[in-house]
């Protein structure tokens, strides 16, 4: 939940991919559910149940709690939070009518379009193709600062683009010349968006460096023996063989920024609400404002974005893992 | 030491498949015993259900006096070698030899001494604090049977002992495993999908087929006198040449030629049937001139065995393949003629070969084993 | 997931089988200007000429390579320099500069009642939140990879996508709820439980993948031999998936070290919160920011995370899951 998700697949996608040994002739339906230890259903069960009992308690009570509270008009503190009212789906048309969600709509697109989608595939993907013949130093300089921005907790590293940013005392003024530049205050979307590419563009390039691994050198060795420019060796090799991981790779990191809620740290949706994504938009009117209800209907509609982009995302890797089984 | 004893032991996996049809099968105190078959044929799910790894659908299993057709793998009193041997990674030599001992709560120290006999016994003294991931294959394989060996089973169990050792290993290894079972005396029921290693070790073999046994016999019956076509065409490192004849009044037309009728076998034939002849390769004798009850042809392939040859002829009755010395001059193109050896021609019908009252080859003291295929 | 099998995986079909020459000369497929380079040139420059012009092109892509690489070294360093520099500097400033060398900072860290207190309560979090995903999801994955419990395909897919979906953001209204229900704001074991929750549905799917990479026939061998399935666990699979543990168990502490949303969310008094929360308050709060404190406060709380991602790229490469965040 905390900006977990399903790193799992993702993962599966990096690691080697242990999957399926030889079967010596032996029936394929003893494959998969041979109960190998002989543990029984019932202590099986009782294996999953405190797995089952905290994850439904914790992740599918409150997206289901979401849904209802969506439909009330509960709140925090005075007479609704006493006794709230279903609502229906006020909550959903006001929110749909109101002009700060459709600005915090705007932005989170800015926000996922510029910083994941643009920034962190294309900064990861240059990395992981400019690296991918070279061994030593210059490879692991580069990958280690790129992995530390991805590593370091995110309120120190926040603390430290303050730093960086700062009007007065800041790194990049001085370096830039460019004295007296409040860079949150004057480009806060700009500048968190850079921030976010920063601190994300890691996962795309091990994703990256992982699939173009995968690509037979003898394929990119036809093609540079047909004189193919870089670009073209990109075009009729590269991409072709590496689509899915593409696809997974701005699936996943999609969903991670559109659920990220470090830039709050940097600029906590300000100024004015020039920053309010939809996490801090949602923090502020639920937790701050006290309208729950109003929250949660947009929540609701958080819950369905995700849902989507999830359900293309799990359905590509059941595809892959059907052909490869 | 005891016997196994299987009564219309059946497997039907959820799904549907029939693993195990109603298998009716002895193995004898103290044989060694091989299950044969091409693979999906069910002789590993028959291992396991030995085992107990796999719970019989119906049908009923004894080891010694004992039913043991629903007692838990543990306390059946059988070891079992994988084909992966299954050594446990994290363990020494000594842990994982003297694992079985440590389940049946043998103390710490005695574990040791036995487990360092037993691979003392198989010579692995200078392995003992090694970890499987550090020794070869054929090492690994000796710690599995030792492993097998330590707590003194009454049943071993093999997963295609083999198969996971390299040409060179497997012959050294197959001589060593037939002296240890000699020398152990239990009773040893293997799997394994190569024909060549079943007739090499096994005293006896069934094979197998969709769940049944398509033939039980010592390794030379098996070999000599294939029940069905299915095991003439499975057995024998070439396999056997299964021809289309028709049954007349002088014997049997096989192509263009007319051979004579196995000896005793004339009472048992329907002038006009049509029958498959069957001779192997190595019971044809080749000649560079026609004779007389000949099948002949051009030679169409010459593959070298090292100490021998094997020819193909093309003629009437098809592809003849035969085994020739050698030393025997043949080249492609030439007319070749294969003689076969009367008292090794097989008749089969539908499938299933014609036996007659008397046995020509002297082995028809088990001819009611062989008719325990399924028809 | 391994490599797409996609029919465009060969270079495109009509290039294959023609010889370079040919093919250079077709004006349909040598599109674009980076083509004039191509081999047919080498039929009108002399060798000389386009030998020169090689390593004229090498210089020039060499000299892009290293400006690009100098420029994003930078990029990534940056502000990762100030937390180099500043905790050593006798009068630590917002910027960069070399330190005049002092170890001064950290005592004003050690004298802050918050800092080292908060270092804690993150051990006490993580530690906590760590051992019961370790445990729940060890136990859940082995049941799953092995026994075919009804509705068990169906169960992974709900928590694939159930871990995907209910991210802290998304659900925070009702995980504030939740906890206030249950009377678990301001209680550490409140965020230790919801954050168990949140992270137990991946590491079940990573530890499912260690488990079924494990050869049954170890355990069958080890039940064949008449040991009870709780003993096989003991002595078998726990060791054999051992690396697979520690996986989860870096990989969760590490998500809940640098987790804000949640404490931030549920934890009301400064002597519960963790580091990530009191860091944050350490420079919002009013007043002029302490830096000497933010500096090494800040290293102090990154070191862990650090030494655990070395500790995972030596021991297994960092590729093999993917990091250890997110």
């Amino acid at each position: 939940m905390p900006e977990t998700s399903p790193t799992d697949t993702s993962t599966g996608t990096l690691g080697n991919g242990s999957k399926g040994r030889p079967s010596a002739g032996a029936p394929a339906a003893r494959e998969s559910g041979g109960d190998a230890a002989g543990l029984g259903r019932r202590r099986a069960a009782g294996f999953v149940a405190p797995s089952l009992l905290l994850i439904t308690a914790f992740l599918l009570f409150p997206a289901l709690w979401t849904i209802y509270l969506g439909l009330t008009d509960y709140r925090l503190t005075g007479f609704a939070a006493a006794d709230p009212q279903m609502v229906g789906l006020d909550n959903f048309t006001n929110a749909i009518g109101d002009d700060r969600f459709s600005n915090s709509l705007v932005l989170t697109l800015q926000f996922v379009l510029g910083s994941a989608v643009l920034g962190q595939a294309v900064i990861g993907f240059t990395i992981a193709w400019l690296m991918r013949n070279r061994t030593g130093a210059l490879r692991r300089t580069v990958e280690a600062l790129v992995l530390l921005a991805w590593i370091l907790p995110s309120s120190v590293i926040t603390f430290l683009w303050i730093a960086l940013l700062d009007r007065d005392g800041g790194t990049f003024n001085a370096l830039i010349n460019t004295p007296g530049t409040a860079w949150l205050l004057e480009y806060p979307m700009a500048s968190i968006i850079v921030f976010n590419i920063w601190k994300g563009a890691a996962f795309s390039m091990m994703l990256y460096a992982a699939a173009i691994g995968n690509v037979p050198p003898s394929h990119l060795e036809t093609a540079r023996l047909a004189g193919a420019s870089t670009w073209q060796q990109l075009r009729d090799v590269v991409f072709p063989r590496i689509k899915g991981h593409i696809l997974t790779n701005l699936l996943l990191i999609s969903l991670w920024t559109f659920n990220d809620f470090t830039p709050f740290l940097l600029t906590a949706g300000g100024p004015e609400d020039r920053t309010e994504i939809m996490p801090v938009f949602i923090y502020k009117i639920a937790l701050q404002s006290g309208e729950l209800g109003f929250g949660a209907a947009i929540s609701v509609l958080m819950l369905l974005i995700n849902l989507v982009i999830a359900l293309v995302y799990v359905r590509l890797l059941r595809q892959r893992k059907d052909k490869t089984a | 030491m005891a016997a196994i004893t299987m009564g219309q032991l059946t497997k039907v996996y959820p799904g549907g498949v029939r693993a195990l049809n109603e298998i009716d099968l002895t193995v004898e105190d103290g044989e060694f015993f091989a299950l044969l078959g091409p693979s999906g044929c069910g002789k590993t799910t028959l291992l396991r259900t030995i085992a107990g790894l796999e719970e019989s659908s119906g049908g009923s299993i004894r080891i010694g006096e004992n039913d043991v057709t629903s007692t838990p793998p543990g306390r059946r009193d059988v070891a079992m070698v994988f084909q992966d041997y299954a050594l446990f990674p994290h363990m020494t030599v000594t842990d994982n030899i003297a694992y079985p001992l440590k389940i049946k709560k043998v103390a710490g120290r005695e574990r040791t001494v036995k487990a360092a006999e037993t691979a003392a016994e198989l010579g692995l003294s200078d392995y003992l604090e090694r970890r499987p991931g550090q020794l070869s294959g054929g090492q690994q394989q000796r710690v599995a049977l030792a492993r097998a060996m330590a707590c003194h089973p009454k049943v071993f169990l093999f997963d295609e002992p083999l198969s996971n050792l390299d040409a060179r290993m497997r012959l050294e290894a197959r001589t060593f495993l037939k002296r240890l079972q000699r020398e152990l005396g239990v009773t040893t029921v293997f799997v394994t999908h190569d024909q060549a290693e079943a007739l090499a070790l096994a005293d006896r073999i069934a094979v197998m087929e969709g769940g049944k046994i398509r033939q039980l016999g010592t390794p030379s019956e098996v070999f000599r006198r294939p029940a069905n076509t299915f095991v003439a065409s499975f057995i024998g490192s070439t396999p056997m040449n299964l021809l289309d004849g028709v049954v007349r009044a002088q014997g049997v037309e096989v192509g263009d030629q007319l051979l004579p009728v196995p000896v005793g076998l004339g009472d048992h034939l329907v002038e006009g049937e049509k029958v498959v002849y069957g001779i192997r390769p190595e019971y044809l004798g080749h000649a560079p001139a026609a004779v007389p009850g000949s099948l002949g042809g051009e030679v169409r392939v010459v593959e070298n065995l090292g100490s021998a040859q094997l020819v193909t002829l093309e003629g009437s009755a098809g592809f003849v393949q035969l085994v020739v010395n050698e030393d025997t001059p043949v080249a492609i193109g030439d007319h070749g003629y294969a003689v076969p050896r009367q008292d090794r021609v097989l008749l089969y019908r539908d499938g299933d070969l014609i036996t007659g009252g008397a046995d020509p080859s002297g082995l028809s003291a088990d001819a009611p084993s062989l008719a325990k295929g399924p028809a | 997931m391994t490599r797409p099998t996609e029919p465009h995986a060969t270079p495109a079909p009509p290039h294959d089988e023609r010889g370079p020459r040919e093919q250079s000369g077709e004006p349909a497929t040598a599109a674009g200007p980076s083509r004039s380079d191509g081999p047919q040139h080498a039929r009108r420059d002399s060798p000389e000429r386009e030998a020169a012009k090689q390593q004229a092109r090498k210089a020039v892509a060499g000299i892009g390579f290293y400006t690009f690489i100098s420029l994003l070294l930078a990029f990534f360093a940056l502000p990762l320099l100030w937390l180099a520099t500043a905790p050593f500097d006798s009068s630590p400033g917002l910027s960069v500069s070399v330190p005049d060398f002092t170890l001064q900072n950290f005592q004003v860290m050690w004298d802050n009642p918050y800092a080292l207190r908060s270092i804690g309560n993150s051990i006490i979090l993580a530690g906590g939140t760590g051992l019961l995903v370790v445990v729940f999801a060890a136990l859940a994955s082995y049941a799953l990879s092995r026994v075919r419990l009804p509705g068990r395909d169906m169960l992974l897919y709900v928590l694939l996508l159930l871990s995907s979906i209910v991210t802290g953001t998304a659900a925070m209204v009702p995980l504030f709820n939740l906890a206030t229900e249950l009377k678990l704001i301001d209680s550490q074991l409140g965020v230790i439980l919801i954050l168990t929750g949140g992270l137990l549905p991946s590491a079940i799917f990573i530890l499912k993948d260690f488990m079924d990479g494990t050869p049954q026939s170890y355990e069958e061998s080890a039940r064949v031999f008449g040991a009870s399935p709780l003993q096989i666990v003991r002595h078998i699979v726990v060791p054999i998936v051992r690396p697979g543990l520690a996986t989860i168990a870096v990989w969760s502490v590490a998500q809940v070290w640098g987790n804000f949303l949640i404490p931030f969310l549920l934890l009301r008094s400064p002597e519960k919160s963790p580091a990530a929360v009191v860091m944050y308050t350490f420079y919002t709060e009013g007043g002029q920011a302490n830096l000497a404190l933010i500096s090494t406060f800040s290293l102090l709380y990154s070191v862990p995370v650090i030494l655990m991602f070395l500790f995972v790229s030596s021991r297994y490469g960092f590729r093999f899951h993917g990091g250890i965040k997110r």
